[in-house]
């Protein structure tokens, strides 16, 4: 019990501790060793762009694109990756026949794809949309799969012994025992779509936070650079966040939604 | 305790109908549960694996039968055709006189009136205690008031009051395997069976639960099957101890238990309880 209440509250002090230590060695580092602006600004220099950024307008209309994209991509992936792994989990063969294609097609690097998209899609939203979706389509799909095939043989047995029916076997418990599967497929794809699509911005396109990023580098502009990835980091923090919130409210009975205690 | 047990007994008079256990005629002669000539043999890639042969079996109504035997001698398998869980390869399987099995088919009328404990408590996480408990009323479409007054009385008898808004996790080994007990008998089954369900247990919970079993078996008046392969639990509780060897599994003898109820856990200082015991050892060294 004492452990448990350590647990709660142990990470909201060390996270700020951390933070504070770190950006005091990042300052002493830039001061002692007289590192270039360009190279490592310090922390004041990016506090400072990272300030002139909050104010202005313009980057809320970026952050706006970016979570647009983020949220649609993410959207398609766990309603296709949700359909998808319910399909090949319960159909064995059609599981087998697919392997092959399923690992091409995770073996190969998928952000090569998006130039592909951008002849296809052109520099608007679409080709970002897609890049999100499908590097969150597969854990979603993985873990749906492996949450349909798990439920638990005792469980099961339960059910067939009251007779009951398929679908109050799927209400009762089908979808509550694959619900923590889904959730954590959907937590990895959350962070994926967010780098589909920033990586998507990146490549072409004249909005979103990825292509902020590519016109502070344009500009040799290192603070705002800087300022603009801590801005990425709240902004997929946040949607993490979002996630494991949904989670919580969702299937609080499961492990890992307790507090997690010291092994 | 005494009084949960009379109050559930009391509310039985009570219980709303629709599941009732249907009527079954007064005739004496049709046991309850009958296994004739029930075979199983699983077929594998490898080959097939004889598991059971040639099981005769008759358990009348109200009586309380142990299936002992060594592990691998087919008692869960006996106990999951029983149940409708396994289909058997041959023979047949009745319960209240109507076969469990139908071309292959199980019949879910007879079948509803088992109530099934398993090794494992097998509750499911996301529900509370009460929700498990009435799992079962649930599916068969019984309003969330009736459930939810079901579920704290069987929790009362089954000794688990004030945790009915608990989760599983929450719970003990013992407890949870209470639970899974109150939930089997939340339709009232005319038969429990049940496979070595304090399998798990310490010793001590395991004797408290054999008494408790014992009350509930009376105070229900349930048909119980219980598969153990502890020889002075199977002579605790039961009425008549059958012997099952195995490879194939069959039945080696059947012990009749002649000791009072209500049994006290010191019956196993008596001499008709160690002879019982005695008894049942030596054929089972002999068998193998």
């Amino acid at each position: 019990m004492e452990q448990r209440g350590v647990a709660k509250w142990l990470p909201w002090v060390s996270a700020p501790v951390m933070l504070v230590l770190l950006v005091i060695v990042w300052s002493l580092v830039v001061s002692v060793f007289g590192i270039s602006e360009f190279v490592l600004p310090p922390p004041s220099a990016v506090a400072a762009s990272l300030g002139e950024l909050l104010v202005d307008p313009a980057t809320w209309g970026h952050v706006q694109v970016t979570v647009t994209e983020v949220l649609s991509g993410f959207a398609i992936a766990l309603v296709l990756g949700v359909l998808g792994g319910v399909v090949l989990g319960r159909i064995a063969w059609l599981e087998v026949a697919m392997r092959p294609a399923l690992v091409a097609f995770q073996v190969v690097p998928k952000v090569a794809l998006i130039p592909i998209f951008v002849i296809w899609f052109g520099f608007g939203l679409t080709s970002k949309v897609i890049m999100a979706a499908i590097l969150a389509f597969f854990p979603i799909l993985l873990n749906v799969l492996l949450g349909v095939r798990s439920v638990d043989r005792g469980h099961r047995d339960v059910m067939r012994g009251l007779g009951a029916t398929r679908w109050s076997t799927f209400r009762n418990l089908e979808l509550p025992s694959t619900l923590p599967y889904v959730f954590a497929g959907m937590e990895v794809a959350i962070v994926f779509s967010v780098i589909g699509a920033i990586v998507g911005e990146y490549l072409g396109g004249n909005e979103g936070l990825g292509f902020l990023v590519v016109s502070s580098l344009n500009a040799l502009d290192a603070p705002a650079l800087f300022a603009v990835i801590v801005l990425l980091a709240a902004v997929g923090s946040v949607l993490f966040f979002a996630v494991n919130l949904a989670k919580r409210l969702v299937i609080p009975w499961h492990e890992s939604v307790s507090e997690k205690e010291f092994a | 305790m005494t009084e949960h047990l009379l109050r559930a007994a009391r509310s039985e008079a009570e219980l709303p109908q629709g599941y009732d256990e249907p009527a079954t005629p007064a005739d004496t002669l049709t046991p309850e549960l009958e296994l004739a000539g029930v075979d199983k043999v699983y077929s594998s890639r490898r080959g097939t694996t004889e598991a059971l042969r040639g099981i005769d079996l008759r358990v009348a109504a109200g009586e309380f039968v142990a299936l002992v035997g060594r592990s691998g001698c087919g008692k869960t398998t006996l106990l999951r055709i029983l149940a409708g869980l396994l289909p058997p390869t041959g023979g047949e399987v009745r319960a209240g006189g109507r076969p469990v099995w139908r071309g292959g088919r199980r019949d879910e009328e007879t079948v509803s009136r088992f109530g099934l404990v398993f090794q494992e408590p097998n509750l499911f996480p996301w529900f509370t205690i009460e929700d498990n408990v009435a799992l079962p009323l649930k599916l068969r479409g019984v309003d969330r008031a009736t459930r939810r007054a079901r579920a704290h009385e069987l929790c009362d008898l089954v000794g688990l009051g004030g945790f009915e808004k608990s989760l599983p996790r929450e719970l003990s080994g013992g407890m949870r395997q209470r639970a899974a007990i109150a939930r089997a008998l939340s339709c009232d089954p005319s038969v429990l069976l049940m496979d070595e369900p304090f399998g798990a247990l310490d010793a001590l919970t395991r004797d408290r639960m054999n008494l408790e079993l014992q009350s509930i078996a009376s105070t229900t008046g349930a048909t119980v099957v219980f598969v153990t392969h502890s020889i002075p639990e199977a002579v605790f509780l039961a009425d008549r101890v059958v012997l099952l060897s195995p490879r194939p599994g069959r039945i080696h003898s059947v012990v009749d238990v002649d000791l009072a109820r209500p049994r006290e856990l010191e019956i196993d200082v008596e001499p008709a309880f160690r002879e019982t015991v005695r008894a049942l050892r030596t054929a089972l060294d002999e068998e193998a």
